[in-house]
């Protein structure tokens, strides 16, 4: 653009950007960008606020979080909910809770990485007669509601004496039984060049070797989304647990949250509480080291929360 | 109108040159591949089997049985499914769950793809909010999250005090059965940012010059939307209608909560999952319930199959549509 006012010609044009007519789309640019700033973070508040009120609230005595108290703030925080939170319910510690869900949780990522990539990489990398027919299945339980096969799941381990035990809880897992995680390692590795395998096979190597030491390596991205998104799924889920558990030493914290909330009531809201941030603690830990990695997995894979 | 680079990821693949892998030598070569495939598959297969084909089957059976899970399954017919239509609870359950389909769905689709917009046109802090509005898709199914929006919508909570603040006086949420809906819809809308961040995907696809074009034409924004955003991004707005319906019906762990598995106030939180769970292992009507899930798998298949038939006239896929 050529400066209209510049009396001397000493200073260069890019510099001398104030009296150019870019400089209002400029001023307007930056008037719009604060507009949307604050109506992006006024947003960012509305969003986070149930978030933000469920720490704040822990940290408050029960007196301060019912009623009009919609404030953030307390004069009066302290970790005496945490403490409560902490003992327990029904003479199963907090601690307790938390392990069975890590372990259930732990369980879930080890099964579903083994028996996701190996099954994705039949259907993305071998051919073999039937593929595309069980791809099209393996798409369809995508779509299915899961819950026309509890109840025959539960009748069968019930028979088989499993009900109570961790055993119908991480079966699936080992069994690739997220559709979700094998499509999106199957459409993972369907994007890595084919000469690689080509390669690899010219120079002798069979599936195991190709598996193991060309695709795993690779596939590194669609395998940290699918253990972050089996962590949280895992440790979130409650419909599973609530079926399959009867004795509060093996609840994972999700049940033993109702249970807390069955027992206390509206009593000690502040307790209840607190034992909800707790149970979400290492969901939130998860979101805030991994967010970018989490949320670039949504939007490339699609993903659900 | 607008032909331009496609929204499917996948680049052609370089390099028709090879046939890949297959046919090459003889038929010792397919053979093997044959025999590692389906050991490869083995894990997949296995749970596929006795864990979705088998239940399915079995479950399929039960529909048409009275069963308690104690006494042998009883054959009867069609009953369960006649009884349904005349089982007032059912078709409460059925109420409710199509209002939280049909109004919820919708509402976060709309905030999810408006908020995209929104962040779609900033480069800075873009990043911070995508993480932000996230955030509660993540948590949004927890039993924590259940109960912070079941402390927070209390009668007479914060939520309900902040309102009468405004002069709003809904006679509170969780005790009110007129609100308790509008109670659930919040809480799907309040997790839109699961489909904002595809749709922000999808609109990023989307090549500016025809925007650019669209200018020199004198477009303005309204147009803009409607003949260059809406049909660029249709295959993103169709994957998201489509998955976000399907997960809505199956909404239960903060139905279950929020009622104390009862789905009160006067059923008007009795979701179809619930109301399921209810029948199945409270009173242990085993038929009746796989009636139920069959009639659930029924509905969605046809959504899906209508959804499908009649994107059609409306998803653009630019490129090598099949």
């Amino acid at each position: 653009m050529t400066t209209l006012a510049t009396p001397t010609q000493s200073i260069p044009d890019d510099q001398v950007p104030h009296y150019n007519p870019k400089s209002e789309s400029a001023t307007a640019k930056r008037v719009k960008n604060t507009i949307f700033h604050i109506v992006a973070l006024a947003l960012t508040a509305v969003v986070l606020y149930p978030a933000l009120w469920m720490v704040a609230s822990a940290f408050k005595p029960n007196a301060e979080i019912g009623g009009a108290n919609t404030s953030l703030w307390s004069n009066n925080f302290s970790f005496d909910n945490f403490v409560t939170a902490m003992d327990g319910i029904g003479g199963v510690s907090t601690l307790q809770f938390f392990t069975n869900s890590l372990v259930l949780a732990i369980g879930a990522v080890v099964g579903t990485i083994l028996s996701a990539s190996v099954s994705a990489y039949a259907f993305a990398r071998i051919k073999f007669p039937g593929r595309s027919i069980f791809f099209g299945m393996m798409i369809a339980t995508l779509l299915l509601p899961f819950h026309v096969v509890i109840i025959p799941q539960y009748i069968v381990f019930n028979q088989l004496g499993l009900v109570d035990t961790y055993v119908p809880l991480l079966i699936g897992k080992f069994l690739a039984a997220d559709a979700f995680f094998v499509f999106l390692m199957v459409q993972f590795m369907r994007n890595l060049p084919a000469e690689l395998d080509e390669a690899a096979r010219i120079d002798g190597a069979g599936h195991v070797r190709i598996f193991t030491a060309i695709m795993l390596p690779l596939m590194k991205p669609a395998l940290i989304s699918t253990s972050i998104f089996s962590f949280i799924w895992s440790w979130n889920d409650f419909l599973g647990p609530l079926l399959y558990l009867n004795t509060p030493e093996k609840y994972p914290l999700p049940l033993a949250l109702r249970l807390f909330v069955d027992q206390t009531q509206s009593s000690d809201y502040g307790a209840m509480i607190a034992m909800s941030v707790l149970a979400l603690l290492p969901v939130l830990i998860f979101f805030l080291v991994f967010q970018r990695y989490i949320v670039e997995g949504v939007s490339t894979q699609g993903l659900k929360g | 109108m607008t032909q331009s680079p496609t929204l499917s990821r996948r680049p052609p693949r370089s390099a028709p040159s090879q046939p890949r892998t297959s046919r090459r030598p003889t038929s010792k070569r397919s053979g093997a591949d044959a025999r590692a495939g389906y050991t490869f598959l083995l894990p997949w297969l296995l749970g596929f089997i006795a864990l979705t084909v088998g239940p399915m089957i079995s479950s399929l059976y039960l529909s048409f049985t009275n069963y308690n899970l104690f006494d042998a399954p009883k054959w009867i017919g069609l009953d369960n499914y006649v009884t349904m239509f005349q089982d007032e609870r059912f078709l409460q359950s059925v109420g409710v769950t199509v209002g939280y389909v049909v109004f919820g769905t919708p509402l976060k689709l709309a905030a999810a793809l408006a908020v995209a917009m929104l962040l779609n046109s900033a480069r800075k802090g873009q990043g911070f909010y995508r993480s932000a509005f996230y955030a509660p898709s993540l948590i949004g199914a927890s039993v924590s999250i259940a109960i912070v929006w079941k402390a927070m919508f209390g009668d007479a909570g914060p939520v309900d005090q902040g309102l009468s603040f405004f002069g709003i006086n809904l006679g509170g949420w969780v005790g009110n059965p007129s609100m308790t809906m509008a109670m659930f819809i919040l809480l799907t809308v309040w997790q839109f940012g699961a489909p904002m961040v595809i749709f922000l995907a999808g609109l990023k696809q989307i090549p500016a010059d025809l925007y650019e074009a669209a200018s020199m034409d004198g477009a303005g924004p309204v147009r803009k939307f409607f003949n260059i955003t809406w049909p660029m991004l249709s295959p993103v707005v169709f994957f998201n209608l489509l998955m976000e319906t399907i997960h809505a019906f199956q909404i239960f762990s903060s139905a279950y909560i929020i009622s104390n598995g009862e789905g009160g106030p006067a059923g008007s939180t009795l979701f179809y999952t619930l109301y399921l769970y209810l029948r199945g292992f409270s009173d242990f009507r085993m038929g009746y319930a796989s009636a139920m899930a069959w009639l659930l798998v029924v509905v969605v298949g046809v959504i899906t199959l209508i959804f499908f038939k009649t994107s059609k006239s409306w998803v653009h896929y630019s490129g090598d549509s099949k």
